[in-house]
């Protein structure tokens, strides 16, 4: 493996590198390529501190609903008693009972116990419905809380962590992770309370009835402990084998499916069903192992159970025949044994459940512990009302990988309403000065402001509320073109939109759709060409009516008609706001005011389009090429 | 498998009468010579119960796992052979979800549930059976209490399997929700609108809620009645059983077995409440998943093969609607491309440029005329063979999360080392040797991210190392700057020559790539020409292409 490779240099710089703290380099099939991955593997320490974080996490979940659980604990107290106190009826039943009978002395004592145990059955089956009831509820409120909450943290963690953390993994997260914590809540916790108040329950009342039996029932614990210690370590490794199987299952799946259109363009379906198979078959393998840990487990502890019963069988007859024992506590006693030995097998199948659960829990609370690099200010600056949009880059240095700057020390300065154009070859900084002014990334050095203010002094809401970005990456959701555009400001009318989409020349084609603005999207835009949803996302950016639109490449998929009567628009439109554009297409980039021509992350060119033109340096260049590829 | 499982029950029902045999025998008449014996019997009993019980479940294991991968994959292939149509319908949170939450619902059914159901059928049946011999009018109770649980069972399945079905589907929206919050989170994040996103997953999420909630209150009803009708049943069978003690009908030995063998029914009767409704649920997921396995591919592969195709491209008066209901986006389509032809593709936006070259390598099916190449109708053609004579590549290109190799050899596995050098050359795509470990580096989602200008180049270089006998280029260029464009152009010139080629145009740098243009307009073609006849005589062509110069400097 070739471990010693320096720090690769950033793939790309107009686009976030991996950023990760751990150098593992993932060696898998060769298909996949070599990338480094955070997670793969856990070292002892990080394992530890993912447990002590996950139980942090249960506690601060479980904090709010300490009284229901008290009373739950209680509720539950209760149905065990009720239900460990049949057997002790039935010995008395047996050994008080029938000698009066026996001896013509009337049933008196067995009606009483009788009543006794119908008493304890309605109990035992009241406190059940009720435990049953009020702890699948406060689960699913737990669960909601849960999901709320890694939901609400993803989205508040930075655009540089959802590049390295990826998207299928934000989705496994949310999806088969909390579904198996669900799964837990609804059959596992039932099964594990009862068997453990069940196995201290028991043991208690076997003492209690006759010291030697039950110290001989007992003697099975030690054994019992041994085995599920045994169970609980091999169990842990396996599950989590079989969450990161599942995960790269749940990748080569998503992927395939959402990139349909070139897998079966390029015929890539077969060697797809391989790679699919490996994937799948691995996970295959973890499942198998962790039902092979059953095989043994199961049988085992009914082993054990099997033995324990049959030597108080023997021991108890024995002391039966001499009479030390009555035939009572030794019919409770196995009635004992049975209810303790039953559940605590099939608790191997809970047990598996909340395995999975803990390790889903522990890769939550992975996730909830991880800041953003973009924090929210502790002291948010309160800005103007209006913001003007004068923006400054003071000092700015960025770098993605430790050591290579793409911006070594960048001043600017946007005074408010200008529409500023950025040139510059791939690798030049452009988008990384955009991200910038759009907090996805805070600079390494010197600072971003706002009219005066630091961004980083700014509120979430204040920021976007001024400054927003529109990329080619114009990512539609699932509803109705109306809702797309919507999304730039929730509650705007129907006229409003109607207006940004005109204004933005999208009126046209979407009255022309089958239900209009009403019509629905399909799967991530697919209803719509590449430039139709590039139109929409430009509504979307208007009615969003920033101080500060920044537009990344966001006209590359238009034709010229589209593209012009953008740029129309977008001359009224930027008008009175501060824009950045970044463009490769120069009709774009000559509407500006002001142009800077980029190199390594430095303005080597800075004046009007106008004046650069004629300059005969690097823009003039550039402007030439262009001229002569309109033929 | 099952055969282990009866010699189980079988087993494990006989220890009770050992027990009988011991009190009635050793303590009560006072026979200890037969206590030894029968302890050993009990002992080499419960012995060879455990190894059936062993030896089920290492067999069982394997099956089971086996049975849940082979239907992931069955499901896998399927879906990659249903035709675009589908997967725009099909949320893929839904697919997901079928593929890994319902799928272990049935793991879990094979594996635990269904032989805990047979297993726990027959021990009731066996023990009722035993019951009713060791002393009648006792077993006579125990039979006539599992009347409710028979009747309270079947009308609980019917309502749990709606409830549970409803679960599942919500469970499916919130998928998607989450899937669009992840996939599309910058741009959620770049008009701040977390509190937005947050409130519709909160909704779904909240309906869940709902809906889960009223799933526990049923199964909790359900398990209690099931544990309730035993206790009750005990406590007639022990009023009965000691008075019938009392009047000596049957031994204290009997009775002991009787509530012994009783009681060791209740653990099945509990345990068969969460059965069934495990049961149910895989039931729901078996529908579920065969709702998928069950849709006819719309888009089935042709018995011919395409023999060193030429690539002579022919639309005969094609037209396309999405779905039956809907308006035709093309129609009365007639292009007639000779082999070695190139014809750029110039509409406006949402003109149907995709839509009709998504038609060749027939990733849509024509809804009226046909296309042909070389003759053959496309329809006729085998998938595969149509596939490998077309190549596209798509305005937003698509990388998976495997190394760029990978990635680029996607239409030609075979491709020798120069090859993907030369495709790498033609598509301007070099940098990727430079990438940290060159082409073996992962790229896409999981692996280093590329800029949109690099992203195409890769999608482009894949499209030319197919060497397709028909190369479509769907505005593969939008993002590269002028010179790359150039250069890229320059080299693609020489691709061109040598295939038939459809280009969707934007620029009148594409243009120039083409012998012939075509001009889509309402749904049609409306002219056909080299790019300056177009120009000097179509002012809509005119307006599309040729204005950009003087608006620019309006």
């Amino acid at each position: 493996m070739t471990t010693t490779q320096q720090t690769p240099p950033p793939p790309s710089d107009d686009e976030p590198g991996s950023r990760h703290d751990a150098q593992v380099i993932d060696r898998e099939e060769s298909w996949r390529g070599y990338a480094e991955e955070s997670d793969d593997e856990l070292s002892r320490a990080t394992t530890l501190r993912l447990k002590a974080q996950s139980r942090k996490l249960l506690g601060e979940l479980l904090r709010p609903y300490k009284k229901m659980i008290w009373l739950l604990v209680a509720i539950v107290v209760v149905e065990n008693a009720a239900r460990l106190a049949v057997p002790y009826l039935v010995h008395l039943g047996i050994d008080k009972g029938i000698p009066p009978i026996l001896a013509g002395e009337g049933n008196q004592t067995l009606i009483t116990v009788v009543v006794a145990v119908l008493a304890s059955a309605l109990i035992q089956a009241f406190a059940r419905q009720l435990f049953l009831m009020r702890a699948g509820r406060l689960g699913q409120t737990i669960l909601l809380g849960l999901r709320r909450r890694v939901f609400d943290h993803f989205q508040r963690l930075s655009p540089s962590f959802h590049d390295r953390y990826t998207s299928g993994r934000v989705i496994s997260r949310l999806t088969s992770d909390v579904d198996v914590i669900d799964e837990m809540l609804e059959t596992g916790f039932d099964g594990l309370v009862t068997a453990l108040l069940t196995l201290v329950g028991t043991a208690v009342l076997l003492l209690t009835l006759d010291v030697k039996l039950g110290l001989l029932a007992l003697l099975s614990f030690p054994v019992l402990f041994f085995l599920t210690a045994w169970f609980r370590r091999r169990s842990q490794l396996v599950y989590r084998r079989s969450r990161e199987a599942v995960a790269l299952v749940i990748v080569h799946f998503v992927e395939s499916m959402t990139g349909i259109r070139a897998v079966q363009a390029f015929r890539r379906e077969p060697r797809n069903e391989q790679i699919f198979h490996g994937v799948n078959d691995r996970y295959r393998e973890a499942n198998l192992e962790s039902f092979r840990i059953n095989a043994i487990f199961m049988p085992s502890i009914k082993g054990v159970g099997n033995i324990t019963i049959v030597a108080i069988l023997a021991y108890g007859g024995w002391q039966a025949y001499h009479g030390h024992v009555t035939v009572g506590v030794l019919t409770a006693f196995l009635l004992y044994l049975r209810q303790f030995f039953e559940p605590l097998q099939d608790i191997s199948q809970f047990y598996n459940t909340f395995l999975s659960a803990s390790a889903a829990l522990e890769k939550l609370s992975g996730v909830l512990n991880e800041t953003p690099d973009v924090p929210e200010p502790k002291e948010p600056a309160k800005p103007a009302q209006h913001a003007r949009g004068h923006l400054e880059l003071r000092n700015v240095k960025f770098n993605y990988v430790d050591g290579v700057a793409v911006l070594p020390g960048l001043d600017l300065d946007v005074p408010a309403g200008q529409t500023l154009a950025l040139v510059g070859t791939t690798g030049a900084g452009k988008t990384t000065i955009a991200k910038l002014v759009a907090r996805f990334y805070d600079p390494t050095g010197g600072q971003v402001v706002l009219d005066g203010i630091d961004l980083r002094k700014l509120t979430e809401d204040d920021l976007r509320e001024r400054v927003v970005m529109v990329t080619q990456e114009n990512f539609l959701f699932t509803g109705t073109v109306a809702d797309n555009i919507r999304f730039g400001k929730p509650d705007a009318t129907m006229d409003e939109i109607v207006e940004a989409a005109k204004v933005i020349g999208a009126h046209e084609f979407i009255v022309r759709l089958p239900d209009g603005y009403e019509t629905a999207v399909e799967k991530r835009g697919s209803r719509l060409s590449a430039g139709q949803r590039q139109l929409v996302a430009f509504a979307r950016a208007f009615l969003a009516d920033p101080a500060v639109l920044i537009l990344d490449e966001a006209t590359s998929s238009l034709d010229i008609p589209s593209e012009r009567l953008i740029q129309r628009a977008l001359r009224t439109i930027l008008a009175d706001r501060t824009a950045i554009v970044i463009a490769h297409r120069l009709s774009t980039v000559e509407t500006a005011d002001r142009v800077i021509v980029l190199e390594h992350g430095r303005i080597i060119e800075d004046g009007s389009p106008d004046v650069l033109i004629t300059d005969g340096g690097h823009y003039a260049g550039l402007h030439q090429a262009w001229e002569d590829s309109l033929a | 498998m099952f055969s282990t499982a009866i010699l189980g029950v079988g087993v494990s029902l006989s220890v009770p009468l050992v027990t009988r045999a011991i009190i009635d025998g050793p303590v009560t008449r006072r026979e200890l010579d037969l206590l030894v014996p029968l302890a050993f019997l009990a002992l080499g009993l419960s012995i060879s119960e455990v190894l059936l019980v062993w030896m089920r479940r290492w067999a069982q294991s394997r099956a089971v796992s086996d049975l849940e991968a082979t239907l992931r994959h069955d499901l896998y292939v399927r879906l990659q052979s249903l035709p675009m149509e589908f997967h725009n319908r099909w949320q893929s949170g839904q697919l997901l979800s079928r593929v890994t939450v319902d799928l272990s619902t049935i793991r879990r059914f094979m594996g635990f549930g269904l032989l805990f159901l047979v297993i726990n059928i027959l021990q009731l049946v066996v023990v009722t059976i035993l019951l009713l011999r060791l002393y009648w009018p006792l077993g006579v109770v125990v039979l006539i209490a599992a009347v409710p649980i028979i009747v309270v069972s079947l009308k609980f399945e019917k309502k749990y399997l709606a409830i549970s079905r409803r679960v599942q589907d919500q469970q499916g929206d919130l998928a998607t929700r989450i899937e669009e919050s992840a996939l599309g989170f910058r741009v959620i994040k770049a008009f701040g609108r977390r509190e937005h996103v947050k409130k519709q997953f909160d909704d779904g999420a909240v309906k869940l809620y709902g809906t889960s909630v009223e799933k526990v209150r049923l199964a909790s009803r359900f398990w209690t009645f099931l544990e309730v009708i035993p206790n009750l049943t005990l406590v007639i069978v022990l009023l009965l059983g000691a008075l019938a003690v009392g009047r000596e009908s049957i031994t204290l030995g009997t009775l002991v077995a009787f509530i012994t063998l009783m009681l060791s029914l209740i653990w099945p009767v509990e345990s068969l409440g969460t059965i069934l409704a495990m049961a149910q649920e895989a039931m729901t997921s078996a529908d579920r998943i065969s709702e998928i396995l069950d849709t006819k591919s719309s888009i089935e592969s042709g018995p011919e093969q395409l023999v060193n195709p030429r690539g002579h491209l022919r639309f005969e008066n094609v037209s396309f609607r999405f779905s039956p209901e809907s308006a035709d986006v093309l129609h009365d389509i007639n292009l007639d491309l000779a082999p070695g032809t190139t014809l750029a593709l110039v509409g406006a936006t949402g003109s149907g440029k995709t839509t009709l070259t998504a038609l060749v390598p027939r990733l849509y099916d024509v809804t009226g005329g046909r296309i042909t190449i070389d003759g053959h109708d496309v329809r006729d053609l085998d998938l595969k063979s149509l596939r490998s004579a077309v190549a596209s590549a798509f305005d937003d290109p698509t990388l998976f999360s495997m190394s760029v190799r990978e990635n680029i050899t996607l239409g030609r596995p075979d491709a020798t080392d120069a090859d993907v050098q030369q495709a790498l050359e033609i598509a301007q795509a070099t940098f990727a040797n430079d990438l940290p470990w060159g082409l073996d580096t992962r790229v896409g989602e999981q692996g280093m991210s590329l800029s949109g200008g690099q992203r195409q180049r890769l999608a482009l270089a894949r499209a030319v190392l197919a060497k397709p006998a028909v190369l479509v280029l769907d505005d593969t260029l939008s993002a590269l700057d002028v010179h790359t464009e150039a250069l890229v152009e320059e080299a693609l010139r020489n691709v061109l020559s040598a295939t038939t080629g459809i280009v969707v145009a934007h620029r009148a740098s594409t243009v120039m790539l083409a012998d012939q243009v075509a001009l889509l307009e309402g749904g049609t073609i409306t002219h056909v020409g080299t790019h300056a006849e177009l120009l000097a005589t179509v002012p809509a062509y005119r307006q599309l292409l040729a204005a950009e110069e003087e608006e620019v400097h309006a």
